[in-house]
């Protein structure tokens, strides 16, 4: 019934985060963009959750925020030390991944 | 299968000593370089000492059974078992890795190649030889398998960045060259999980033990299936091996490597694909063994000739003897080829003496390295002027290398050839005997290739470039350390081969009588009558 | 192999059955001979770690060991006699050695037998008095699937005999290199390895089975290996110790082969046990196809290791080597491991070359044709040593055939002669180089007879003997070869084990070379006027002045050499000539020789005749003769007149006539065989070979993998450039260039920036989600 609504904003949401993720330069950017992503999957989780009666659902989604808090903590941390590093957060820069 | 359960600590605490001491080292800070030093060749030490007592605990009377079996559940719903345990065809490769180690340690004492970093380094080789003993006393294909893969990793790394000029090609060529032999290999486990029927029941096993499926031995599994079966773990081991044409990771990756990276590689890591033939390969699937072996046996001698063939066009000191390993390695599956007792004991006794010699011979390249700067042979020469010791060394490892007599070497390689006048089973003796004169034409081109980098090093006066060089110093007190074993062991396993040879025998016709027990009934009678 | 099975032996040769003639119950020293290889070898670690440390530098170590070891070696041999003689197996009394003597022979022959204290007053032939009974005693090395491998020695006649010669040699080289090699940068080292070297021989000497001889040879092979290249800082002498190892490494081959295919044609698979392998072949339990399989891979070990034509080159570049090295080495001990081998695996090669009965066999020809182009060569050469190296070369095949023909005491006599004739001849001119330094007769040679008269005549002694002159060594054993072919029908004396005319001719011919080419020899180094010091050429004094005479520690090996060159020869005097007693006819024969024992085959005896020694005599003089003629009148007349210290014609016949001349070229290439192996083979595999398999491995084998690479990473890109265009900017598209072998590409998909792994990640699960979809939906 409502399902539909739901769904779609979750959608949207994650579309939102991917393209911050896959665009934004700035850490700080695509780690929000990361975190709206996660809130997505947590709206369609809480949604299903309902729709089937089954508390599972909600529990999976409490975790997720779990789980993004620590995320984000580590995130920003990498932030911090590239910062620290190069003065700059600006992730185009990073390449030292380059093979 | 016989087996011994005393004393069943002992394996889990063998394997998970080095990854203890490694965690230890973790929580000590980068700086502290003579604490991860001391730390490092203390825990090696410590599993030294734990196969010491292995050494003396064994009960060699029975070596042919699993000692100190323990047989655990691990992972229920997959079916996978903790199951470890000891025989005579594991002992000696655990004694040679849990010899290496420290040795190696004592080397990097004041050998730490660059970017430096010495708490990791002394770390991934702590997990690396968790990974390597994990492999030897492994009894679980899924355990085995995780061992296996654990040996990836560190030596990935240990090559990706303390490795030489063009490091990132050869170690990503290492990793996922043996990754795409792992893939088919965990394949073929998974069939024999599937497949595999009781002998005495006739039921389903589902059981990655391998105990028990080298009881069934192939039982019940369709003959063409089997070929299939065998065909994924011959690639998945050959590729570790190498065999020949699966060999070309190696060159690139000895050359790149750090001097410990190639010791260790060339000293155990190879030896995991000839172990795997002998103890999973052969047992579980004899019959597919007998059908394929004319397969080894030929990717064996062409490794043989071909190896020694790269060899001599060689013009780098390190990359000559990552060739010389193919063809030494081609001794080793040329004994396995056979299927007999006579020829996987060759096999067995091959990977000691090439893991002793060959670790040794990297070990020298490494320090004619630190020396000259350079490896181009052409550009060496007069060693045995500047650093008599060093150059007298690399002759005596040398001569042990080419397959002298009365060394470890002789005894890798002449009873595999042996072994080749007389396979196993209905495998074709005319071709076999092929094999043989090739194998023994290939000892001529080892003399060659051998002498030839020992009289373009050694002998000789040194050129102009390096004549006044004071960095060309003689054997220092680290190298004595960490080589006098290697030297002494390869004297005394070539005086007395029987220390080797009669740990491995029991356990060698245990486990083929496991597999012609179904079907190389021929193959027995000519093994024991000859 | 017990004493009670041993003395059921039979006794006639023809048809030898039952199991080896061997006890393990004998005198102590007999049973305890491996005390002398490891003396040498002990003395061979203490030189390694203390030689230094010591006053002599490590030399008296090594004479120590290896005199005890001589006089071991010397009671050993009087101990074998007594043996031979007066053996009788442990628990057969008098009644059971009648009962042998019923199986055989009449009672009272044997009676006879066993009751004399040996050595004298045998009337019979050779298949009456007791077995031969080699003494073995080993003991279990290690085992393996199966097989059990054994270490122990065996001794018997041959191997005493070895012993002896080799212990004697050594020694005498030891106390000479004191002072030949004396100062040398590597004294102590040279020592060391002299020690193993002796070690290592006299531990292949003994084994008793052919795993044991395979250790020893490839040993022996070693050292020789690191004794050519003593001098290692020049190209050249590593060239000649790599050329002999390799050479040598190339018979192995056939070494390996050949034991292998014995041990499990006539071991069964169970032994390598020399004797019990040589009775099953004489029973006759071995098949055909196997011994000739065995026989001609052995062959090649023999070739390369005894210096047998085509193999036979490393010998002379090995000369490159200390010369005291080349006497024990390369002229009286290691090159003859091959002929030892042969003669200790006799009946491999007597049944698998069928010596019996035919008039040709490989074994025998190659000798034969050894020993005639050896010989040639020696014509051609400038440098003394390599005179004597060419002449060991024709030695060598002169008892390769002797084998051949089945003349076997004959070919294990001329071994035991050489030795000595051929290490007086190398010391002597060590002697002589040690005095002008320099090998070169025609350059730094001439009139050192005035110079040094000791050596001189020690020199000539070893000539003498060599050439086969009455009644020095040399004329004893060769004439005794000439005799076992079996080809001499005239006046009397034939027999043997076939008629061998061919290789008796060419024995005769070589009879004839020997004496030519040391006659050449002797005038070049020790006649005319002396052509080195080279005084009048700079206007100086050299700076060594005139060569002198050497002194003690080298003069006195010569004598000794000398003496026993001059005596040994009557050891084995022919039987059934009338001019001395019977009692001193053929004792080398008899105690050396295991004719009868279960392990050895029933050859016959070539009977003894004047006129073949006198007709052989006269050829090897008619070729000192001609020599003598152009060198000692010729060319001496002509020196005079002109008043220059000539080395040879000015307008020989090498040089006016087209043919000689091509012959003289050829015989200075050594027939080209360096280039066939070097120019050709050698290059070939290290060239062009070497280069293609390494091409193949890198842009076939390796080639294939990183094309395989390269795909992957291309499929990847497809799906990457399908997604975002912008993204793939730089990305070289040089994929084109096929023979780029380095995987250069594999490094793209690495661009090292996060969110284009990202894109990565997202585009595949996209596209894995859709498929998915579409999948359902189908």
């Amino acid at each position: 019934m409502f399902l539909n609504q739901f769904l779609l904003l979750a959608a949207a949401l994650f579309c939102i985060g991917v393209y911050g993720v896959l665009v934004r330069k700035n850490g700080i950017l695509v780690l929000m963009s990361i975190e709206i992503i996660l809130n997505a999957v947590n709206i369609n989780l809480v949604a299903f959750g309902s729709l089937t009666d089954d508390v599972a659902g909600e529990v999976f989604a409490l975790f997720t925020i779990a789980v993004a808090a620590a995320e984000v903590g580590i995130g920003l941390a990498i932030v911090l030390l590239m910062y620290r590093n190069r003065r700059s957060i600006d992730f185009s820069e990073a390449d030292l991944l380059k093979g | 299968m016989d087996t011994l359960d005393t004393n069943n600590w002992l394996p889990t605490l063998l394997v998970f000593a080095p990854l203890a001491g490694a965690l230890l080292m973790a929580l000590v800070p980068e700086k502290e370089e003579e604490t991860h030093k001391a730390l490092a060749l203390l825990t090696s030490l410590v599993t030294f000492g734990l196969a010491v007592f292995l050494f003396i605990d064994f009960d060699y009377d029975q070596s042919g059974a699993l000692q100190y079996l323990v047989d655990t559940d691990w992972i229920e719903v997959i079916g996978a078992g903790y199951t470890m345990g000891i025989d005579g065809m594991s002992l000696p490769l655990i004694g040679l890795t849990v010899l290496v180690m420290p040795l190696v340690f004592v080397y990097s004492w004041d050998h730490i190649p660059s970017p430096g970093n010495t708490k990791a380094f002394m770390m991934l080789m702590l997990i690396l030889e968790t990974g390597m003993i994990g492999t030897f006393v492994a009894q679980d294909l899924i355990l085995f398998f995780v061992f296996f893969e654990v040996v990836l990793l560190p030596m990935f790394f240990m090559i990706a960045v303390w490795g030489g000029e063009d490091r990132r090609y050869a170690s990503l060529k290492f990793f996922l060259y043996t990754l795409f032999g792992s893939a088919l290999m965990l394949l073929s486990f998974l069939a024999l999980f599937f497949l595999a029927k009781d002998p005495a029941t006739g039921e389903l096993l589902r059981t990655f033990n391998m105990p028990a499926l080298a009881d069934s031995a192939g039982e019940g599994i369709v003959r063409s299936t089997q070929l299939v079966i065998f065909g994924g773990m011959f690639i998945g081991f050959g590729v570790k091996v190498p065999i020949f044409p699966f060999h070309t990771w190696l060159p690139d990756a000895h050359t790149q490597a750090p001097t410990q990276g190639s010791v260790i590689l060339a000293a155990v890591l190879l030896k995991l694909g000839t172990y795997g033939f002998i103890r999973i390969a052969i047992p579980f699937l004899p019959e597919a063994a007998e059908a394929w072996a004319p397969v080894i046996g030929a990717v064996a001698v062409i490794g043989i000739i071909y190896g020694a063939l790269g060899c001599l066009a060689q013009t780098d000191m390190k990359r000559l003897i990552a060739f010389s390993s193919i063809a030494h390695m081609g001794f080793v599956m040329l004994g396995i080829a056979t299927l007999t007792d006579f020829g996987i004991n060759a096999a067995i006794y091959g990977m000691v003496a090439h893991g002793l010699i060959t670790g040794m011979l990297f070990f020298i390249a490494g320090s004619v390295k630190e020396r000259y700067h350079t490896l181009e042979i052409k550009r060496l020469g007069g060693m045995l002027v500047q650093a008599p010791r060093l150059g007298w060394i690399l002759g005596f490892v040398t001569m042990a290398s080419l397959g002298l007599p009365g060394l470890a070497g002789f005894w890798g390689e002449f009873p595999a050839i042996l072994s080749a006048y007389n396979p196993a089973g209905a495998i074709s003796e005319e071709l076999f005997r092929g094999y043989m004169v090739v194998a023994a034409i290939g000892t001529v081109l080892a003399a060659g290739y051998l002498l030839w980098l020992l009289q373009r090093t050694a002998m000789g006066e040194p050129s102009a470039e390096f004549a006044d060089d004071p960095n060309i110093t003689d054997v220092s007190t680290f190298e004595w350390v960490a080589w006098t074993p290697f030297l002494i062991l390869i004297v005394v396993f070539g005086v007395a081969p029987g220390l080797i040879f009669e740990v491995t025998d029991p356990a060698v016709v245990q486990s083929l009588n496991e597999c012609l027990k179904t079907t190389c009934e021929v193959g027995a009678s000519v093994v024991a009558g000859g | 192999m017990n004493s009670l099975l041993a003395s059921m032996a039979p006794l006639l040769a023809e048809a030898p059955t039952g199991p080896p003639s061997v006890t393990n119950d004998a005198n102590w020293f007999l049973e305890n001979a491996w005390l002398i290889p490891l003396l040498p070898a002990l003395s061979f670690v203490l030189i390694l770690f203390f030689g230094k440390r010591m006053p002599k530098k490590g030399a008296e170590i090594g004479i120590a060991a290896v005199g005890l070891a001589f006089v071991l070696a010397v009671i050993t041999g009087f101990a074998w006699i007594d043996h031979r003689d007066n053996f009788e197996p442990a628990g057969t009394g008098g009644e059971e050695a009648l009962v042998i003597g019923d199986d055989g022979l009449t009672s009272s022959d044997s009676l006879v037998l066993t009751a004399e204290d040996g050595g004298e007053g045998e009337k019979g032939g050779e298949e009456e008095g007791p077995v031969p009974v080699a003494v073995q005693s080993s003991t279990q090395w290690f085992q393996s699937g199966g097989i059990e491998f054994n270490v122990g020695i065996l001794v018997d006649g041959l191997a005493v005999m070895m012993l002896f010669v080799v212990t004697l040699i050594s020694l005498l080289v030891h106390v000479y290199s004191t002072d030949y090699v004396g100062g040398d940068r590597r004294y102590t080292h040279f020592f060391a390895f002299l020690s193993l070297f002796t070690a290592s021989m006299l531990f292949f000497v003994l084994s008793d089975n052919i795993l044991q001889m395979i250790v020893g040879w490839e040993l022996v092979g070693v050292c020789s290996f690191v004794l050519i290249g003593h001098w290692w800082e020049e190209k050249p002498n590593s060239d000649a110790a790599l050329k002999a190892f390799i050479t040598n490494r190339v018979g192995d081959v056939g070494l390996i082969v050949g034991v292998i295919t014995l041990f499990f044609a006539a071991g069964g698979g169970k032994t390598f046990d020399t004797l019990l392998i040589n009775n099953a072949i004489v029973r006759g339990e071995v098949g055909k196809t196997a011994l000739v399989v065995a026989a001609a891979a052995l062959m090649a070990a023999v070739m390369s290791k005894s210096g047998q034509f085509i193999l036979h080159t490393w010998l002379p570049d090995a000369m490159a080597g200390p010369t005291p090295v080349s006497a024990l080495i390369h002229a009286a001990t290691m090159v003859v491991a091959g002929i030892y081998m042969v003669a200790r695996l006799y009946p491999v090669f007597y049944e698998g070359m069928q010596i019996n009965g035919s008039s040709i066999n490989l074994l025998a020809t190659v000798g034969a044709i050894t020993l005639v182009f050896g010989g040639l060569l020696a014509f051609v050469q400038d440098d003394i040593k390599k005179v004597l190296a060419y002449s060991t070369i024709s030695q060598l095949g002169y008892m390769a055939m002797a084998l051949g023909v089945g003349a076997w005491t004959a070919a294990v006599f001329h071994l035991f002669t050489h030795a000595f004739f051929k290490a007086n001849l190398f010391l002597g001119s060590g002697s002589v180089a040690h005095s002008v330094h320099s090998f070169d007769m025609k350059k730094d040679m001439g009139g050192l007879r005035k110079f040094m008269p000791k050596t001189y005549i020690t020199f000539i002694i070893g000539s003498l003997a060599l050439a086969g002159v009455f009644p020095l060594a040399g004329f004893w054993s060769k004439d005794e070869i000439l005799v076992g072919t079996g080809g001499w029908n005239f006046f009397g004396g034939t027999g043997g084990n076939g008629a061998y005319t061919f290789h008796l001719t060419m024995g005769m011919i070589g009879a004839a070379l020997t004496a030519g080419y040391m006659t050449r020899c002797v005038y070049l180094t020790f006649h005319g006027e002396y052509r080195g010091g080279h005084a009048a050429d700079d206007g100086a004094e050299a700076h060594h002045g005139d060569p002198h005479e050497s002194g003690p520690r080298i003069l006195v090996p010569l004598y000794i050499l000398s003496g026993f060159a001059i005596l040994a020869g009557l050891l084995n005097m022919p039987k059934g000539l009338a001019l001395w007693p019977d009692s001193w006819e053929e004792r080398f024969g008899h105690y050396i020789e295991p004719l009868g024992a279960s392990y050895f085959p029933g050859i016959s005896h070539g009977t003894p005749s004047y006129s073949l020694a006198i007709v052989s005599s006269l050829i090897a003089f008619a070729g000192a003769g001609y020599a003598f003629y152009y060198y000692f009148v010729k060319v001496d007349r002509l020196a005079k007149k002109t008043g220059v210290s000539l080395t040879g014609m000015p307008n020989g016949v090498t040089t006016t006539n087209p043919v000689a001349r091509v012959g003289h070229k050829v015989l200075v290439e050594k027939y080209y065989l360096d280039h066939l192996y070097n120019g050709v083979i050698v290059a070939f595999t290290k060239g062009p070979l070497a280069r293609a398999a390494y091409w193949v491995n890198q842009n076939v084998i390796d080639g294939g993998v990183d094309a395989v690479g390269r795909a992957s990473v291309k499929s990847g890109r497809f799906v990457y450039d399908t997604i975002d265009q912008g993204v793939i900017e730089g990305v070289v598209n040089g994929s084109g260039k096929v023979s780029d072998a380095t995987g250069e590409e594999l490094r793209h998909l690495n661009s090292g920036k996060v969110q284009n792994y990202a894109a990565i990640m997202f585009a595949a699960a996209a596209l894995l989600a859709g498929s998915f979809i579409i999948l359902l939906a189908l």
